[in-house]
C-alpha cells in the first residue's frame, strides 16, 4: 500500500515528466512500428544483439527456401549482371561512362560492328560501304531490315540527321564529337545510302562508334546538354535490346527486342544491377542473386575457381600496364616545363631501367598468373595489330646489361653503391603511382628493389590524383595504362606531337608528351590509308619506333577476370570467341547470345510471389506483435499510475 | 512554432495567470520567462542562419582545393578532342574566373539552384531530392533504433551498474562498436545473405529492392532489403547512445532526490523511470540530435557495402570526379541538417530543463 503526497514543490515536474514520458513513448512506439515493419523476420524487442541471433536463426528456415527457389513464378529468364559504374546519362550525346555506353551498344545500331572473332569490321546498321577514289566521299549502304521498337522503319535520314546533329550542336558533340570532327557534310539521298563527305581523308571510317538515333524522337529535345533520355520508357530503339526501365545506381532494365534483324536474344529479361562493392557482388553471385559479375580480384576467382556452378573466365584483356618515363614535357610552343629527372633522357640509362623490370615476377607475384607478359602497345587480343619487338629491339630482363649500360652512360657505382652522376648526385628517381591501385604499389616495390640493386634509388609517389603532377610533367616516371579499341588510332594519337597542350598553360590530348618525328610521319600516314592490310602494317612499324624510342615499356597486359553462374547463363559467346572477356565487348555478343540454362529461370532478382507472401507474413506478426506489446506498456503505466 | 504547443513555460503564459504554472508565479514572471525564452530562441535562429550562410561560402571554396581537372577526368579513357573539352568546360561554366564563377554560385544558391552536376547533367537538387528518401529511410530507421536501444540499455546498465548485466552489455557495445561497419556488412551478407553451414541465405546481398513490385509488396521487400544494412548500423552505433546514457545516470543516482523518491515508498522502478532518467536526459538527447543531424550524410561505407542508392555513396562519386555543384550541394545539405538538428536540440533544452535559456 503506498499512500501518494507529492510534496507542491515537485507536482509540476512531476506533471512535465509525464508529458515527457508520453512523448518518450509514442517515439518509442513509432520506433518499434518502424521497426516491426523494416525489420520482418526478426525479433522486435531491443535485447541485446547476442540474444536476438538465436530467434532470428529459429526463424530461418521457413523464410528462406522462397529466395533460392529455382524458377520465378512466371518462369521468366532473367540475365542479371552485376556493375557498379554511375551511368552518367541514358543520351548517346552525353554517355561517357563504359557502363552507359555498353547499354548504348544494346539499344542502339552502330553503322558498324566488330566481330566477336577477330575484332575486324562486320556490317550493323550499315551493310556495305565504299570510299570514293579521292578517299573523301565515303557512301554506307543502310540495311533496309531494321525497325526501330515503336514499329517505325530505321532509315538513313536517321543517320544522316544524327551526325549532322552532333556536326552543328557542340551540346550534341559531347560525348562522340571527335568522330565527325573531320566531317564536311552527310547527307541521305534515299532510305538506304548514306553519304559522308570528308574534309580530309579518314582511316577509322568503318569504326564509327556513335549510336544512331531515331530522328522523330529526337528531333523535339531542345537542349542536348541537359536531356538525359531517362525519363519516358521504353526508350526507343534499334539494337538487340529495348530500355524498359532505369533507376539511378539501382538498376537498368532491358527488354529483348523480338524484331531485332540479327534474331532476338534468347533470354526474356537483362538487368545490370548494383553492387558497388565488388565483395558484396561475388557474395551475390554465389547466392545466386546475379549472374555474371566482373572486375574480379585474383583473391576473389581463387574463392570463387571452385565453387559449384559457377566458372571462372581469365581472359585476356584489352588494357596495357607500362612504366612511361618523363620525356621532358613540353608544349607545342616549345616551352618546357615540369621537372623531369634529366637523366633520363639519355636512351641508354631508360634501356637500363627497363633491362632491370622482370616481367615473369611481376604476372606472377602481383597479378598471380592473371596477366600476359608485355611485349609491344597493343595487346595480343587485337591479333591483326598486335607486334612483338624483334630478338635485336627486345629490352629482356638482364640485369647484368643494365648495369652495363649505366657504366657505359657515365654513371658509375660510388663507394656505398650508389651510381652518381657527372653532378656528383645519387641517381634517384621518383614514380607517380595510383594510390587507389594495389598493382602500381606492388610493382612500385619490386622497382624499389631491382633498381636498388642496380644502385638507383626510387621513390613510389602514390597519390589519389595523378593527373595534376602528371599535366605538370612534375614527374620522372609514371605508372601508365590504357584501354585499347579494335582501331587503335586513339592510343596511337596520344603519342603525337599534334597532341602536345597548345601552351604551358593548356592542358592537351597527350599521354606522356612523347613527340616523335618519325613516329607522327608513320602516324600520319595510317590515318588515311585505306587499305586494311597495309594499314595493319603501318600500325606494327609505329609501334615499333614507340618501343626503339624508349619513353614507354609496356610490362604485361592484364587479364579480365570475371565469372558467371552455369546453372543459369548456358553458353555465352566471348570475344575474341576463342577465348575472350565477356563484360566491355566491343560489340554486344556477349549479352545478345546468351541462352540461359534449361530450368532454372532467374536469378531470384524477383523474389517471387511466394517470398512475398512470407515476408508479409512476418512483418504483419511483427507488427501486431508491436501495436500488443506497445498497448501492454500503457496499460502498465497507467496501472502504475492508479496504484 | 511548435513551441506554442509544447508544455512547459510558454504554455502557461498562454493558460493565463488563473492557472497555477510551472512558476507557480504572478503574471508579469510568466511573462518574463516568456521574453527570455523567445530571446533565447531568437539568438538560436540567428546563429543558425548565420552558421548555414557560412557554410554556404565555404563549400565553394573548400572543394577548390581538390587537385584534378574534371573535364579531363570524365573523358579519361575516351577518344576526346580538345574542342569537345573545351565545350566542355563552357557548359560548366569551368572558363570564367574564380570570382565569376563565385558570384554565380552565390546568386544561384539563394534561390535556391544548387547548379548542374558534370557527370550527370542533371540539376544538383534534383539528384538529391532522388537520392534523399533513400537515406533518410536507411539511417533514420537505424538511429531511431539504436537511440532507443541505447537509452534502453544505458539505463538497465546503470541501474545495476558494476552487475554481470552492466560489464556484458557494456562489453558487447564496446566490442560492436570498434567493429568496422563495413567488415561487419560484408560479415552479415556473408552470414545471412548467401548462408553458411545450417544457416540459409535469407536476406538480399545489396540494393534497395528487387524488381517491379508496386504497393504493399513494395514497402515489403524494400524492408526485407533493409534489414542487414539496419542490423549493421544499430550494432555498431548503439554503444553511444548507451554509454552517454549509462554514465549521466550513474552522475544522478546519487542524488538526494532518488532518496526522497524512494522513502515516499515509490517502487524502484517508478523512481528510475519518473526521477532518474528523465534528469539524466539531456546529455543523450543532445547525442540523439547529432546522430539525427548525421541522417541526411548516411554512412557512405555501410551504403557502399549494400549498395544502398542514397547520398553517400553519391557524396563519394562526386568527389572522385571531383563533380563540383554536386559536392557543393551536399556539403549544405549534410551541413543544413546539422545546423537543424542542433537548432532543434537547442530549442528543445529549455522544454526538458527549465534552468537551460533563463
Amino acid at each position: 500500500m503506498v499512500t501518494r503526497i507529492p510534496p507542491r514543490t515537485t507536482r509540476q515536474p512531476t506533471r512535465q515528466r509525464i508529458r515527457f514520458r508520453l512523448f518518450l513513448a509514442s517515439g518509442a512506439a513509432a520506433t518499434a512500428i518502424a521497426a516491426g515493419s523494416v525489420i520482418p523476420l526478426s525479433p522486435l524487442l531491443p535485447a541485446a544483439p547476442q540474444a536476438q541471433a538465436a530467434p532470428n536463426t529459429l526463424n530461418a528456415p521457413k523464410a528462406l527456401k522462397a529466395p533460392m527457389a529455382p524458377a520465378a513464378a512466371d518462369g521468366k529468364k532473367v540475365l542479371t549482371v552485376a556493375v557498379d559504374q554511375s551511368v552518367d546519362s541514358l543520351s548517346p550525346f552525353l554517355a561517357q561512362t563504359l557502363l552507359a555506353t555498353s547499354v548504348h551498344r544494346l539499344s542502339y545500331e552502330y553503322l558498324t560492328n566488330y566481330d566477336a572473332k577477330d575484332a575486324s569490321t562486320i556490317p550493323g546498321f550499315a551493310t556495305k560501304w565504299a570510299s570514293s577514289p579521292d578517299k573523301l566521299t565515303w557512301t554506307f549502304t543502310i540495311r533496309d531490315d531494321s525497325k526501330w521498337s515503336d514499329g517505325k522503319q530505321a532509315t538513313a535520314e536517321d543517320a544522316a540527321w544524327t551526325f549532322n546533329k552532333m556536326m552543328t550542336d557542340p551540346n550534341a558533340a559531347t560525348a562522340n564529337g571527335s568522330f565527325t570532327s573531320n566531317f564536311k557534310k552527310v547527307t541521305a539521298p534515299d532510305p538506304t545510302q548514306l553519304v559522308i563527305e570528308l574534309k580530309k581523308p579518314q582511316a577509322t571510317m568503318t569504326s564509327l562508334d556513335v549510336p544512331i538515333v531515331p530522328k522523330h524522337i529526337w528531333e523535339n529535345v531542345d537542349d542536348f546538354s541537359k536531356f538525359n533520355n531517362d525519363k519516358k520508357f521504353p526508350i526507343v530503339g534499334n539494337g538487340p535490346y529495348v530500355i524498359e526501365d532505369f533507376k539511378v545506381d539501382q538498376y537498368i532494365r532491358l527488354k529483348p527486342n523480338k524484331d531485332f534483324w540479327r534474331g532476338a536474344p534468347k533470354f526474356d529479361e537483362l538487368v545490370f544491377r548494383y553492387y558497388k562493392d565488388k565483395d558484396a557482388a561475388v557474395a551475390a553471385l554465389q547466392k545466386g542473386e546475379v549472374s555474371f559479375v566482373s572486375g574480379l580480384t585474383p583473391a576473389q576467382a581463387a574463392a570463387l575457381g571452385n565453387a559449384e556452378n559457377i566458372k571462372v573466365n581469365d581472359a585476356p584483356g584489352r588494357r596495357f600496364f607500362a612504366l612511361a618515363t618523363n620525356p621532358g614535357a613540353k608544349a607545342k610552343d616549345g616551352e618546357k616545363f615540369g621537372n623531369g629527372h634529366k637523366a633520363l633522357l639519355d636512351p641508354d640509362v631508360r634501356k637500363a631501367l627497363f633491362h632491370a623490370v622482370d616481367r615473369k615476377t611481376i604476372v606472377d607475384k602481383v597479378f598471380q598468373g592473371h596477366a600476359v607478359e608485355g611485349q609491344g602497345y597493343i595487346p595480343p587480343r587485337f591479333d591483326s595489330y598486335f607486334w612483338q619487338p624483334s630478338d635485336t629491339q627486345k629490352i629482356d630482363y638482364d640485369p647484368a646489361k643494365a648495369a652495363d649500360l649505366l657504366d657505359k652512360a657515365g654513371y658509375e657505382k660510388n663507394g656505398s653503391g650508389k651510381r652518381v652522376g657527372d653532378d656528383g648526385k645519387p641517381l634517384n628517381f621518383r614514380i607517380l603511382c595510383h594510390a587507389t591501385d594495389p598493382n602500381d604499389k606492388a610493382v612500385g616495390k619490386y622497382l624499389q628493389e631491382w633498381w636498388g640493386d642496380l644502385g638507383i634509388g626510387l621513390e613510389v609517389e602514390c597519390l589519389d590524383n595523378v593527373s595534376d603532377p602528371w599535366l605538370a610533367g612534375n614527374y620522372d616516371l609514371a605508372f601508365d595504362g590504357w584501354s585499347v579499341n579494335p582501331d587503335p588510332d586513339f592510343v596511337l594519337s596520344i603519342h603525337t606531337c599534334g597532341a602536345l597542350p597548345a601552351t604551358a598553360k593548356d592542358t592537351g590530348a597527350t599521354d606522356n608528351f612523347i613527340c616523335d618525328k618519325q613516329y607522327d610521319d608513320l602516324y600520319a600516314k595510317q590515318a588515311v590509308e585505306y587499305d586494311v592490310a597495309k594499314r595493319t602494317d603501318l600500325v606494327k612499324q609505329i609501334q615499333s619506333r614507340l618501343y626503339d624510342t624508349g619513353y614507354m615499356n609496356v610490362m604485361v597486359y592484364p587479364n579480365a577476370v570475371e565469372a558467371y553462374r552455369t546453372d543459369q547463363i548456358k553458353s555465352i559467346t566471348t570475344m575474341p570467341e576463342a577465348a575472350g572477356n565477356i563484360w566491355g565487348q566491343d560489340g554486344y555478343w556477349s549479352w545478345w547470345s546468351a541462352v540461359p540454362a534449361d530450368g532454372t529461370g532467374e536469378a531470384s532478382s524477383d523474389s517471387g510471389s511466394s517470398t512475398g507472401t512470407v515476408i508479409g507474413i512476418g512483418a504483419a506478426v511483427v507488427v501486431v506483435a508491436a501495436l500488443g506489446l506497445f498497448f501492454m506498456m500503457r496499460r502498465r503505466s497507467t496501472a502504475e499510475d492508479r496504484e | 512554432m511548435s513551441s506554442a504547443r509544447t508544455p512547459g513555460v510558454v504554455r502557461d503564459a498562454v493558460d493565463g495567470p488563473v492557472k497555477t504554472g510551472p512558476s507557480g508565479g504572478p503574471r508579469t514572471r510568466a511573462r518574463g520567462h516568456r521574453t527570455d525564452y523567445l530571446l533565447y530562441v531568437a539568438g538560436k535562429l540567428g546563429g543558425a542562419a548565420v552558421s548555414l550562410f557560412a557554410v554556404l561560402v565555404t563549400s565553394f571554396f573548400l572543394f577548390r582545393i581538390i587537385p584534378g581537372d574534371p573535364v579531363k577526368a570524365m573523358t579519361h579513357g575516351k577518344p576526346t578532342s580538345l574542342e569537345q573539352m573545351a565545350t566542355l568546360r563552357k557548359q560548366f561554366g569551368l572558363d570564367l574566373p574564380m570570382w565569376q564563377q563565385f558570384t554565380e554560385y552565390c546568386a544561384k544558391a539563394l534561390t535556391g539552384d544548387l547548379g548542374t552536376s558534370y557527370q550527370f547533367h542533371a540539376p544538383v537538387g534534383e539528384l538529391i531530392v532522388e537520392k534523399l528518401p533513400a537515406t533518410l529511410l536507411l539511417t533514420g530507421v537505424a538511429v531511431l533504433i539504436y537511440s532507443t536501444l541505447g537509452l534502453w540499455l544505458g539505463t538497465r546498465s546503470a541501474w545495476r551498474h558494476g552487475g554481470l548485466g552492466d560489464k556484458v552489455n557494456t562489453g558487447v557495445a564496446l566490442t560492436l562498436w570498434s567493429v568496422p561497419s563495413f567488415w561487419l556488412g560484408l560479415l552479415l551478407i556473408i552470414v545471412f545473405s548467401v548462408g553458411i553451414g545450417p544457416i540459409p541465405g535469407m536476406f538480399p546481398s545489396g540494393g534497395m529492392q528487387s524488381g517491379n513490385e508496386t504497393g504493399f509488396a513494395h514497402v515489403l521487400d524494400v524492408a526485407h532489403h533493409m534489414v542487414l544494412p539496419v542490423v549493421t548500423l544499430v550494432a555498431v552505433g548503439y554503444a553511444q547512445t548507451l554509454l552517454v546514457m549509462r554514465s549521466s545516470l550513474l552522475d544522478e543516482m546519487g542524488s538526494d532526490y532518488l532518496t526522497t523518491a524512494r522513502a515516499k515508498g515509490l517502487r524502484d522502478d517508478l523512481v528510475r523511470r519518473r526521477h532518474a532518467v528523465p534528469n539524466a536526459m539531456l546529455p543523450t538527447v543532445t547525442m540523439i540530435f547529432i546522430n539525427l543531424g548525421h541522417v541526411a550524410a548516411g554512412s557512405i561505407l555501410v551504403e557502399t557495402v549494400f549498395s544502398w542508392p542514397g547520398l553517400g555513396g553519391l557524396f563519394y562519386q562526386a568527389l572522385s570526379v571531383p563533380d563540383l555543384p554536386v559536392v557543393q550541394g551536399l556539403f549544405v545539405v549534410f551541413a543544413g541538417a546539422m545546423i537543424l538538428m542542433n537548432l532543434l536540440a537547442d530549442l528543445l533544452y529549455p522544454l526538458l530543463d527549465p534552468r537551460v535559456g533563463r
